[in-house]
């Protein structure tokens, strides 16, 4: 009997303890699911931008060849399922992925969908076709595909140029819908036209973007949902007054910083809250290519002088996670365990021996008590960037670095770095797939368009390409980590925290998963229902 | 009169030229375009993609190429497209500025229909605990910043209420259109309400010692006739100038109340196309609001001249 009742207290346990999901019972259709959104996109293109805050209105527009469950918080290999692919394989070489596409499945305006919108989408992508986008931010995460083929219009091949197994999950990203070859890229960007659960109805920019049902989806009995209606609301004290006040269903996802969630549990008590990481981290960016920061001892002493557990307290309250590039777990799948951490020069428990490290390199480079190293700390003209900037400035006194606080205006922060055009900056870097494929290739390798700093090490680049091509998890996940490592020491991009961020939704709401390592991939809403 | 009305029509359109080119070269002096903002927004800046798309939006023209396809199209109605939409401009302009003028207009008459007669207690009430209270409830009025008494009104309607007076594109019945812009309009009108009430005190206090108000009290007329009729009457004049510069700088105080409030209106639009640096939008909007001042301006030198003999023969 006793065991009876154990068994039911760990079942209740890990009911109440499963944060992102609610507790669902027989899910009833109909009802509008009324959320506001942070910012106005600046189209409707997921192609062509480089922000959740188009993800979240037109994902559900949308399907993909492969989707993460939309169900399961943590993305993984074995979370991802077929969408618009009823099946896959890999041929024997790990150099051909093949689809076999879902026979039936018609675009919103009608037409079907065939292999050729597949193969259409991904020459786009790679820049193979006659129709561009306007901007391609993702066009890296293509670079190992020689082409794309069809075979028949239910069969699409991906032909690799060397094993990638990681590219399935760049393709079951929210970033990586099919779109439709008979609609232009710029057609896309205002008048969507998708395969998914919800059909495009209006985009007013700075007021509202509206998704009504679609009743010919292929997946029989989904959405639950009538539509769904965004409002734009940009003031955040606006928003979640408004949630509070009953205006919306939810909150934009993540959305919540944690000082503010406390006030939205009080305010309105019966909300369902959670915190996730979001898989974007801050980071410090130098610019190694001239003085003072040319001095890898310099870059050494101010990666040893960061307090990053003060970032944390004072920023998340203590939610927050320390990590290297990669997300640390146990939410992200490829961090260094903690004893790895803490074991590289500046993630150790004891500050204070840190910072004493730091100022005998920064002795040997020529600066002390006496002589101060002024240097300018840039960063973006956003809170986020702007208040752990404010802290970074005051770590550093304390290893003789007098930082100052330049704000830059987001127009101008990435054409300012790109041309190098700083000395320190504090930068954010958002991880679409917890992926190392994604995050090293993107930021760290030698030329790549995302990589501020100019790193270029040649030697790392042959240990991103061996992970890249390992298919054997555990073996891959021990040379991740030693990549991590070796970038975390060569002060690369030192990572200072990772963040984390709330959403909340009404009670009724059923049916709805944040994401847990990632905060580009879960919005196609099918699941979810009202119960009301 | 003829060459009057010429001079002024010249005047009018120096006036505009010179609008139209500091509206354009200010707009380039700002660091930045629509294309650094979009590739801010991505994250990443490709040479190739950015001279493309510089090219696809004309903005890599020589400015005075630029100037010249925007201003004549403006002459022939024809605004643009806006960069961020890839809608008309014109389309994307003219729903939103209904919103605005209703707003404005009703922060307008929050303004006169509490600052006047509060005014007028508080000047015939000199001295009195009812004139300093109200003098408190004006300071207040100039002191409070009106984003700060937006968000104010929303977090005391929610506490208290449950409710919360945001914008509703769609109200059902015409007391629901009234809250939807009732409460912004009393947000945004407070401070010019505090002002006008001020100045109306003021100039009615300096009226009501004259030597003719004496005489219609000794000729027995009730307070309310000689406070009314012959003191406002006169005192109205200063009150009426300022309302109407208030007006004018409301456009400043919608910008905060809009965004507050949610509301759609041009204000909002107004920044948020500067932010994206949308120059047919900025353009084109800031144009429309000057030929608006500027004709009316022309109009009431014209109506002037029609009333005052003195000006049109010696302007």
């Amino acid at each position: 009997m006793r065991s009876v009742w154990a068994l039911a207290a760990v079942a209740a346990l890990s009911v109440l303890t499963a944060p992102t999901t609610t507790l669902a019972g027989e899910p009833k259709q109909g009802g509008i699911l009324r959320m506001y959104h942070r910012d106005s996109p600046g189209n409707a293109s997921i192609h062509e931008g480089a922000t959740y805050s188009l993800n979240v209105p037109f994902m559900p527009v949308f399907n993909n060849l492969v989707i993460y469950k939309q169900d399961v918080a943590q993305n993984s290999m074995d979370t991802i399922v077929p969408e618009l692919a009823e099946s896959w394989a890999w041929a024997g070489d790990g150099k051909t992925l093949t689809f076999k596409l879902r026979q039936g499945v018609k675009w919103h305006d009608g037409k079907p969908f065939t292999s050729a919108d597949v193969k259409c989408t991904f020459d786009m992508l790679m820049g193979k076709s006659q129709q561009k986008f306007r901007q391609n931010p993702r066009k890296t995460w293509y670079e190992q595909v020689n082409d794309v083929s069809t075979n028949g219009d239910l069969e699409v091949s991906f032909n690799l140029k060397r094993p990638q197994p990681s590219l399935l999950a760049l393709l079951a990203s929210g970033y990586t819908p099919v779109y439709p070859c008979h609609v232009s890229p710029g057609d896309m960007r205002t008048h969507p036209i998708g395969t998914g659960p919800f059909k495009f109805v209006e985009f007013k920019a700075n007021e509202s973007i509206k998704l009504v049902r679609n009743a010919d989806y292929w997946r029989k009995g989904r959405p639950y949902l009538d539509g769904i209606e965004f409002t734009i609301i940009p003031n955040r004290s606006t928003a979640i007054l408004a949630f509070v006040a009953g205006k919306f269903d939810m909150t934009f996802p993540t959305h919540i910083t944690i000082p503010l969630l406390k006030d939205v549990k009080s305010q309105s008590p019966n909300a369902v809250c959670t915190v996730e990481p979001t898989n974007v981290s801050t980071n410090i960016i130098v610019n190694s290519s001239s003085s003072p920061f040319d001095n890898i001892d310099i870059r050494r002493a101010m990666a040893m002088s960061l307090d990053r557990k003060a970032f944390v307290s004072i920023l998340f309250e203590g939610q927050a996670d320390i990590g290297g590039t990669m997300l640390p777990p146990p939410q992200g799948l490829w961090g260094m365990p903690k004893d790895m951490l803490e074991s590289i020069p500046g993630y150790g428990p004891d500050v204070n021996a840190n910072r004493e490290e730091a100022r005998k390199l920064m002795q040997k480079a020529g600066y002390g008590p006496d002589k101060h190293l002024a240097v300018k700390v840039s960063t973006r003209n956003l809170a986020e960037y702007r208040d752990p900037a404010v802290i970074l400035i005051d770590q550093l006194k304390s290893i003789y670095i007098d930082g100052e606080l330049d704000v830059v205006e987001t127009a101008n922060w990435f054409p300012k770095i790109a041309r190098k055009d700083y000395m320190l900056g504090l930068n954010l870097t958002g991880s679409a797939v917890d992926d190392p494929d994604q995050s090293f290739y993107e930021n760290y390798s030698c030329g790549s368009e995302r990589n501020y700093t100019n790193y270029c090490n040649k030697e790392i680049e042959k240990l991103f390409d061996a992970q890249s091509q390992e298919t054997d998890l555990n073996k891959r996940k021990k040379l991740v980590w030693d990549i991590d490592r070796k970038l975390q020491e060569d002060v690369a991009r030192p990572i200072i925290f990772h963040a984390r961020a709330g959403t909340c939704w009404q009670p009724y709401v059923r049916g709805v998963t944040v994401m847990s390592n990632s905060s580009y991939n879960g919005y196609r809403y099918e699941d979810v229902w009202m119960d009301k | 009169m003829f060459a009057y009305l010429v001079r002024r029509l010249f005047l009018m359109l120096v006036t505009l030229f010179g609008i139209s080119v500091v509206i354009f070269f200010l707009l380039r002096v700002v660091p930045g375009n629509i294309v650094d903002i979009l590739f801010a927004a991505a994250g990443y800046v490709d040479p190739a993609d950015k001279a493309n798309l510089e090219k696809e939006l004309g903005i890599d023209q020589p400015l005075v190429v630029q100037y010249w396809h925007w201003i004549s199209g403006f002459l022939r109605g024809d605004f643009g497209y806006s960069y961020v939409s890839e809608k008309p401009a014109l389309q994307e302009i003219l729903p939103r500025i209904p919103i605005t003028a209703r707003l404005a207009g009703l922060a307008l008459l929050f303004s006169a229909s509490i600052g006047i007669p509060l005014g007028v207690i508080s000047a015939v009430k000199q001295g009195t605990r009812l004139d300093y209270a109200l003098r408190v409830v004006s300071l207040s009025g100039l002191s409070l910043p009106s984003f700060w008494l937006g968000l104010l009104i929303l977090t005391a309607s929610v506490a208290m209420f449950g409710q919360m007076p945001i914008f509703n594109p769609n109200p059902q019945t015409w007391l629901e259109a009234f809250a939807t812009y009732a409460v912004p309009a009393a947000a945004v009108g407070f401070r010019s309400a505090a002002l006008t009430m001020r100045i109306t005190r003021s100039s009615m206090l300096e009226v009501l010692r004259q030597d003719y108000i004496r005489t219609a009290r000794a000729k027995g007329a009730s307070d309310a006739a000689v406070n009314y009729q012959h003191a406002l009457k006169n005192a109205i004049l200063p009150v009426i100038t300022v309302i109407g510069i208030e007006a004018a700088f409301l456009i400043g105080g919608l910008i905060v109340t809009e965004t507050v409030f949610n509301i759609p209106g041009v204000a909002r639009f107004l920044v948020e196309a500067i932010r994206w640096r949308d120059y047919p939008i900025v353009q084109n909007l800031v144009m429309l609001i000057a030929v608006v001042v500027v004709s009316a301006n022309f109009i009431v030198d014209m109506l002037y001249a029609v009333f005052d003999p003195r000006i049109r023969y010696t302007d």
